[in-house]
């Protein structure tokens, strides 16, 4: 597959949305302005877990400028019902309640009243004359805490489900799961050498530079508009109407550009108390969060606390696997315990193992989708116990993990059994790479490597393309575009049709407009989307097929179609454009579609390898040099593949070094600014450099596998094995920042 | 307002009392004023005052640095980045390019941020400010001026007019260094500023050092500072000043380090603005 020449996937055309971007051009939810436009601001909880005793607006509704102002009173009553989302599904009285406070506030941030004024300002001057009166509760942050019996509860009602036994008593631990393949007990038993050690992660958040930020407008005749920037406006739309309980075709979602998401813009947040005051002030609603509501009220991904054991036999044949994995959920259930569970081996063909999580509700905002979420807590534990591993028996680091390594026909513990994937050919493009093979010298610095692996999943998506007369085409297609997708998917079309990038011209469609697709996750976009592209340009050349066969009267049997997308038959060689055009002045006027929704995953692999130098005096890293290398099955623009993985290894960088939500006394968050969350700027990361592995994937036409979250996965556990080769210290917490690695150095050094 | 002279300030401070912000680069009480952290009824900008905005050297007097100098000014002007190395270090990472460009150095210190980069730096160079108000002139030191965080010795009706800073001889020194969990955009945890002269034999003849983000306000540290005089200096004569400087810091625990990190920090801090001044006071 690999060998296939390409003409236009391979390439790197200018992104089709590059010249508005860069001008400024380009209509973010915030540039949306409607005539009669109020602003919202939303009133938040100052309290971490509180009884909302009572609300009075009366205030804040009679100040001059005010036109709504809205509380958990206004929201429907919705019923715990699960409704699902594509990339997962959601309790909807779960989803009502964080978007709007009931009864309890469970987080500070949690939403309890807004109000629309004419202003932000005389809004947010009149949201601060409601009295919330709040009888404050014990609050919990910390995970093994949250899940002790005398901890303070965050839903009365809520009870423990252990692989569909549910518990008598009510607990903040909503899903216990469990998996198990071969029998562990017995195989560690066997084991020569046995690893294992507790790891703790902290809170972090995607830090998408955009805030959230909406658009509603309600109309008489009960249609609501909204504008906002979302992953998936079809789930938007979903999560909207049920929220609001008004029939899903009343409302329309249009996706405007996205400043980053990484997951956390899944979850509505805003979009429900938007509608509700415009629906109350007969004005369209504007509320955008600040970056304190961002930390505090979207959706981070959890912190975590593990315990992970792995045994191997002397030849270095990992044979027994252990995890028990707490994860937090965030204020409601539902957080990345699964993914957690399954990809805590995923990397390594383990024949026995066993992993027990567990996903609890603590009193911080609900988590989020973030990048491959729930890996990379996991593969900073597991990926650190292979590196000790390799050191007890004697072996190179790089050779454990290749020996180990999954490949095709390795079973997970969840149960998937792959199919072809890429994880020893990236291993060997370590071992080939210019950075393993120069030798890193120098006091304190070291070198570490770890793997990783996100599932990468199909779902559904459309496209529709429409045929201009001089046989350019108007690509319609529902995937917002966060990372340049609407020229990837431009391309796969364009190379099945025969023509150039921009002789495309992709339009991300609002929900009236495009076929139904799933969110702009899970790494599926290029993979899923570009496949619907892929059919649809298969669908027109099939129609013109028939239109041609009349045309050159023959049998539409007779005209197949090159590579180069020109049809032959009765004689004659016609490209796409000279045959489009042919039609269209015949009477004929072409639209492609399709819709897809692959089941299966593209299995995403990657390696990286890290050098770094630690200042003993003061802990801080220095990142020195950077490889990440990933199978991308096929890259269809190379340069949106590199930034991928360029950009989820700076987070994953970040991650590991400096972020964390840091909680005070009271549990509420001390450093909700990207002052004191401190996310790399452009001086803390070298280049990364990278190397892009195609395997193929062969559930795709051109092998695209998706590649967008797994280089998020190794960065913690690499920089943490390249800091234990440098100064021979074992960090089990994340984030490693200076103090922390300073304060590990010393204890290593007084208890020697 | 943007009044012309020195007088009228005082006049308009007199009268609105705390209602009335003075602007200088505005780079701090324009955010506080968003962020409702202060008001004021008032904003009264001292840039169109030439005392206030200008600054000039001379091998006597020193350095006369109007209050609302710029940061860029200093460390890019060929012969006061190399007289005041410890203030060119400074300046240089207040902020970024563009916050370098309005900030000032009279602001910095009117802030009284206990983490303010260029205070360590003036307290080590033996700056002192310049005070009009209503009753005239007067002087303070300048490790004297920060009263608590966002406070300081002004009185109502009193604006910094200017920082006087002494004349740097030949066998001067100076740095000043802080550290950040980051390379950027990130607030002190710790900040020091060395000063040192060096006698004819090379060995320490004066030195004063100034310590940033280990207490409610700047200090100096006067036994770290005194300990060297005399000595040859050497990593182990640094090392000791820095153990004793340590004694003096009484930081908070907080999510930019704990108090035992930022005070193990100044010792580390202390040793090496020390090797950097004593490096450029031996190359000046
Ligand atoms: C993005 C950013 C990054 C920053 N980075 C740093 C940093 O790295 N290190 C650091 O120390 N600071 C930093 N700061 C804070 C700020 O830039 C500095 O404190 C700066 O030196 C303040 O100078 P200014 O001229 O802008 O002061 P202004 O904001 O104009 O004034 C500061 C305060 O002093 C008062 N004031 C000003 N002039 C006088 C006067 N002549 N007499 C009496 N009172 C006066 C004002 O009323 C106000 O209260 C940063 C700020 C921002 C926004």
């Amino acid at each position: 597959m690999t060998s296939t020449q390409y003409r236009v996937i391979g390439s790197r055309p200018v992104r089709h949305d590059g010249a508005d971007k860069v001008t400024g051009k380009a209509i973010y939810t915030a540039d949306t302005k409607l005539p009669g436009m109020l602003a919202g601001f939303v009133l938040r909880s100052p309290h971490a877990h509180a009884k909302v005793v009572s609300i009075d607006t009366s205030e804040a509704e009679a100040t001059p400028g005010v036109h709504a102002v809205v509380t958990g009173k206004d929201f429907p009553n919705v019923e715990n019902k699960m409704a699902d989302l594509g990339e997962g599904s959601v309790n909807l009285a779960y989803l009502s309640s964080n978007c709007m406070a009931q009864q309890k506030v469970l987080y500070r941030g949690h939403a309890v009243a807004a109000v629309a004024a004419t202003d932000v300002h005389i809004a947010e001057a009149a949201a601060k004359k409601i009295k919330v009166e709040y009888e404050v509760l014990d609050s919990v942050t910390w995970v093994l805490d949250a899940m002790k019996e005398d901890a303070p509860l965050l839903h009365d009602d809520l009870v423990t489900d252990s692989m569909g036994d549910k518990a008598e008593n009510p607990s903040n631990v909503p899903v216990h799961l469990h998996f198990e393949k071969g029998d562990a007990a017995k195989a560690f038993e066997e084991a020569d050498v046995i690893v294992e050690r507790e790891f703790k992660t902290a809170t972090v958040h995607q830090g998408y530079i955009e805030p959230h930020a909406v658009v509603a407008d309600y109309n008489e005749d009960g249609r609501l508009r909204i504008w906002t920037a979302t992953q998936g406006s079809f789930t938007a739309r979903q999560q909207t109407a049920e929220v609001l309980q008004i029939p899903l075709g009343n409302v329309l979602v249009t996706p405007c550009e996205i400043g980053g998401g990484f997951g956390g813009k899944i979850t509505v947040y805003l979009e429900p108390t938007a509608a509700i005051l415009s629906k109350k002030s007969g004005r369209p609603v504007r509320i955008t969060m600040t970056r304190a509501d961002v930390f505090e009220a979207s959706g981070p991904t959890p912190g975590s606390f593990m315990r992970v054991k792995i045994g191997a036999k002397n030849d270095g044949t990992m044979i027994a696997g252990e995890a028990w994995l707490a994860y937090d959920a965030g204020a409601y259930p539902g957080g990345m315990i699964g993914p957690g569970c399954m990809c805590v081996f995923s990397c390594y063909d383990i024949e026995h193992a066993v992993v027990d999580g567990y996903d609890v509700c603590l009193n911080k905002p609900k988590t989020s989708a973030y990048r491959a979420p729930g890996a990379t807590q996991v593969a900073f534990a597991t990926e650190q116990l292979v590196d000790e591993l390799a050191a007890k028996l004697g072996m190179c680091e790089l050779e454990i993990r290749q020996k180990n390594a999954v490949k095709e026909g390795s079973r997970r513990v969840d149960g998937p059994v792959y199919p072809p994937i890429g994880l020893e050919e990236c291993l060997q493009a370590v071992q080939e790479s210019d950075h393993w093979n120069t030798p890193l010298e120098g006091p304190n610095r070291g070198r570490g490597i770890a793997a990783g692996f996100w599932f990468g999943c199909g779902l559904k998506s459309s496209a529709a393309c429409t045929v201009n007369s001089d046989g350019t085409i108007n690509l319609l297609e529902g995937s917002t575009d966060i990372g340049g997708s609407r020229t990837s998917i431009a391309m796969q079309l364009a190379e099945v049709l025969g023509l150039e990038a921009d002789d495309i011209n992709p339009m991300v469609g609002d929900t009236d407009t495009a076929g139904y697709t799933d969110v702009t996750g899970g790494s599926r976009v290029t993979f899923a989307t570009g496949m619907a592209a892929y059919e649809a340009g298969r669908d027109l050349q099939q129609q013109m097929k028939t239109l041609a066969a009349d045309l050159w009267d023959c049998s539409a049997d007779e005209i197949t179609v090159g590579e180069d997308g020109a049809f032959t038959g009765a004689g004659k060689t016609v490209g796409f454009k000279e045959l489009a055009t042919e039609l269209f002045q015949a009477g004929e006027h072409l639209v492609g579609r399709a819709t897809v929704s692959p089941e299966c995953p593209t299995n995403g692999f990657g390696a990286q390898i890290a050098d770094i130098e630690v200042d003993p005096e003061t802990g801080k890293v220095t990142v020195l040099r950077y490889t990440t290398i990933q199978d991308a099955g096929k890259a269809i623009h190379p340069s949106y593949v590199e930034g991928q993985l360029q950009g989820g290894t700076v987070q994953g960088i970040g991650w590991a070094l400096n972020e964390e939500y840091f909680y005070k006394d009271d549990d509420t968050m001390a450093n909700a600014s990207f002052l004191d969350y401190r996310m790399p700027t452009m001086l803390d990361v070298p280049m990364i450099d990278t190397i892009i592995v195609e395997t193929g994937n062969p559930d795709h036409p051109y092998g695209v596998r998706g590649v967008g979250e797994t280089p998020i996965v190794p960065p913690p556990a690499a920089l943490a094995n390249a800091i234990f080769n440098a100064t021979d210290t074992r960090m089990t917490e994340l984030p490693m920042s200076p103090p922390k690695l300073w304060k590990a150095m010393q204890s290593k050094q007084t208890s020697e | 307002m943007a009044p012309q002279s020195v007088s009228e300030v005082v006049a308009v401070l007199s009268e609105h009392g705390d209602r009335a912000k003075l602007l200088a680069g505005g780079t701090d009480i324009i955010v506080q004023l968003r962020e409702g952290l202060r008001e004021a009824d008032v904003v009264v900008d001292i840039k169109k005052i030439a005392e206030v905005t200008s600054f000039k050297y001379c091998d006597e007097n020193g350095l006369s640095l109007g209050a609302a100098v710029a940061c860029y000014n200093l460390y890019e002007h060929p012969q006061l980045s190399k007289l005041y190395g410890a203030l060119a270090d400074s300046t240089h990472i207040i902020g970024g390019w563009q916050i370098q460009s309005r900030a000032s150095v009279g602001g910095n210190l009117c802030n009284a941020s206990p983490a303010a980069d260029s205070i360590p730096a003036l307290i080590a160079l033996n700056a002192t400010a310049v005070i009009a108000g209503p009753s005239g002139e007067r002087s303070v030191a300048v490790e004297e001026f920060c009263t608590g965080p966002g406070r300081n010795v002004l009185e109502n009706g009193e604006l910094l007019v200017s920082l006087q800073i002494p004349a740097q001889g030949a066998n001067c020194g100076s740095a000043y260094e802080r550290f950040i969990p980051r390379n950027e955009m990130d607030i002190a945890v710790v900040g020091v500023g060395s000063w040192v002269k060096l006698a004819d034999d090379g060995t320490i003849a004066e030195a004063k050092i100034g310590l940033g983000a280990v207490a409610a306000t700047p200090l100096v540290a006067e036994a770290a500072s005194a300990s060297l005089i005399g000595k040859e200096p050497t990593e182990e004569t640094f090392a000791a000043a820095g153990e004793l400087a340590k004694q003096i810091a009484t930081p908070i625990s907080d999510m930019r380090g704990t108090d035992e990190y930022r005070t193990h920090l100044v010792g580390v801090l202390v040793k090496r603005t020390l090797t950097t001044a004593v490096e450029r006071a031996q190359s000046s």
